[in-house]
């Protein structure tokens, strides 16, 4: 946004992507047949594969997310909205440009399971002790995450292993976890698609409480719905590139034109 | 999208040029004749332009931070700490999960060293008739495949520690190292129960418990320290290359057979069957000086002469070296770890 000077130098930024380059390998796309002798020879000469292809996601992103604000991502599939949030979270490194933030931001993304082997219980425990809480800041907030993520209301499924769930069931229960703790920065990868109505609308409300905790949080969604519900500012990227960067219903209905004319 | 458009929408496509959905090449050209912004930008609000360092220099008066840089070594350290009841509490529920699909249950922990032990007995003690030469086989046998399992299992679930773990490593911050070190703990863990039983069986074969025994607690500290290293150095390199997690069952078993777990390495290559230096890092090599050790604490017959000199600063040394390189090793890729 950032449409006057006054209100750029009042507000506190949290994310800034000063022109960020993405390319990343792909080591599936090779070629040649006889694999395994040409994997051998490439590792003893220790040449670069030529199948491994080099993608480039994101092309020169440059935008400042600032406190408070939810941010929607949209864009077509493969335009570079999960590359660009990665790369945000410091999960992914940007070949070309920096990505700043504040504190360390969050990513939430679908599959993103936590220990399937271990019950929902433990990984509430567990993942509250990654996120760097303590045991008693778990048990007091413990109900509140089981509640919140809906998982006991048709019976006792927080004590079975997160195998057994289904996939709604899963995403649900890590969102609440990540949702436990206030974060100055959360990125959010279409996370919430899988959840059924209530839990969506609940899941909303907390995004709202994450942001008015001083928090900014990132939305990927192709729900445009959901972005204009959730997100006041909405970025669009379109074959890793800014495409339009603004508030949110103008930019979703430039989007939907966009899409509508294909 | 496409196909459900039907005929009229392609017989458009070559006016209605796109050009996000193009190849790059063809995004050159567009550029080169309509210059700036490609003409279906949207009209309404256009993108904020900033100058050069602008973002930069906003970044910079607000203190933000490089977003995915690696802390400084003590900065990890102290994050590590920060993470002490992560990693107990994820070694603990890993303990747990572990058997928990099978119908015995937590009775495998017991079980799984003893077979291993029984089998072992069978084809090295009773077929290959091994403990000709050993006094006490069986407590020898069973002391040297227990503490053989705790480092080689550790330093298996090294291989997967990343791995295995990549939905956790991509969904949360927490210093890596606290994944190998966590399950190089369960495996300790695992090992006091292995203990147990391996109590009953020194019991049964008349070895009792005295004073020499408390050894085993510094031995055991120091075996813990060495594989914890190893497993780190293991986890980062398996995290770059899958494939180490299939090489590594060879490179244990090789190992296995050279550390003298199932038979005496100094009775079987007395006199001048091997050079001396061999026989010297046979002696030296961590696993057996850690087995030693063990059986050094808890066996009457396996006197001091068994072991080699100054075996306590070879076992430190060790893990010394394991313990704090290893660290050092994971700690240097720690920002690369579960991308991709």
């Amino acid at each position: 946004m950032a449409d006057n000077v006054t209100d750029y130098n009042e507000r506190v930024p949290t994310v800034v992507v000063d022109d960020v380059h993405i390319t990343y390998k792909v080591n599936g796309a090779r070629t040649g047949k006889g694999s395994a002798t040409s994997a051998l020879s490439r590792i003893v000469s220790r040449r670069q594969t030529p199948g491994v292809r080099e993608v480039h996601a994101v092309k020169g992103v440059s935008f400042a997310a600032y406190k408070g604000e939810a941010i929607g991502l949209i864009g077509s599939n493969g335009s570079g909205k999960s590359t660009l949030l990665k790369a945000i979270a410091g999960l992914l490194p940007a070949t070309k440009g920096r990505v700043h933030t504040q504190g360390q931001p969050s990513l939430l993304g679908v599959n993103a399971a936590l220990m399937s082997d271990l019950t929902g219980e433990r990984n509430v425990v567990l993942g509250g002790l990654a996120m760097g809480m303590t045991r008693a800041q778990i048990r007091e907030r413990y109900q509140g995450i089981v509640d919140f993520s809906g998982i006991n209301e048709k019976g006792d499924f927080i004590t079975l292993p997160m195998r057994t769930y289904s996939s709604g069931m899963g995403a649900r229960l890590r969102f609440s976890i990540a949702a436990a703790k206030s974060h100055d920065v959360l990125l959010i990868d279409e996370a919430l698609s899988t959840g059924d109505a209530r839990f969506q609308r609940r899941s909303k409300e907390r995004i709202k409480e994450l942001r008015k905790e001083a928090g900014t949080v990132f939305l990927v969604s192709h729900s445009n719905k959901s972005i204009t519900e959730t997100c006041d500012r909405a970025i669009w990227l379109e074959a890793g590139t800014l495409r339009m960067d603004g508030p949110a219903h103008e930019v979703v209905a430039e989007y939907e034109k966009f899409t509508g004319k294909k | 999208m496409r196909p459900t458009l039907g005929v009229a929408t392609i017989r458009f496509r070559p006016v209605g040029l796109r050009v996000p959905a193009l190849p790059s090449k063809a995004i050159v050209v567009s550029q080169t004749t309509t210059p700036a912004a490609p003409a279906d930008t949207p009209a309404g609000t256009p993108l904020p332009v900033y100058a050069p360092g602008e973002l930069a220099a906003l970044a910079a008066r607000h203190g933000l931070t490089m977003s995915g840089a690696r802390p400084t070594l003590g900065a990890y350290v102290r994050q590590l700490w920060g993470r002490r009841h992560f990693i107990t509490a994820f070694a603990t529920a890993k303990l747990t999960a572990q058997y928990s699909q099978a119908k015995l249950g937590q009775i495998w922990q017991i079980m799984t060293p003893l077979l291993n032990a029984t089998v072992y007995y069978f084809i090295f003690g009773v077929l290959l008739n091994t403990k000709r030469n050993v006094e006490d086989f069986v407590p020898f046998l069973v002391t040297g495949v227990f503490i053989w399992t705790f480092t080689a299992s550790s330093i298996t679930a090294g291989t997967r520690a990343i791995s295995g773990n990549l939905g956790l490593v991509r969904a949360l911050h927490f210093p890596r190292a606290s994944l190998p070190i966590a399950l190089a703990l369960q495996q300790l863990q695992q090992l006091l129960f292995s203990l147990g039983a391996l109590v009953m069986i020194l019991v049964g074969f008349g070895q009792f418990p005295r004073p020499s025994w408390l050894l085993a607690i510094p031995a055991l500290f120091l075996q813990a320290v060495f594989n914890t290293g190893v497993s780190m150095v293991v986890a980062r390199l398996a995290a770059r290359t899958p494939d180490i997690a299939q090489l590594m069952p060879f490179i244990l078993r090789t190992w296995m057979y050279a550390s003298g777990v199932m038979w005496s390495v100094d009775t079987m290559l007395k006199g001048d069957r091997v050079p001396h230096f061999v026989m010297v890092m046979l002696e030296c090599n961590p696993a057996a000086v850690f087995i030693d050790l063990m059986r050094f604490a808890l066996i009457d017959s396996f006197g001091a002469s068994h072991l080699p000199p100054h075996v306590w600063a070879i076992a430190g040394g060790w893990a010394l070296v394991c313990g704090v390189g290893g660290f050092v090793y994971f700690w240097q890729a720690e920002e690369r770890y579960g991308r991709g």
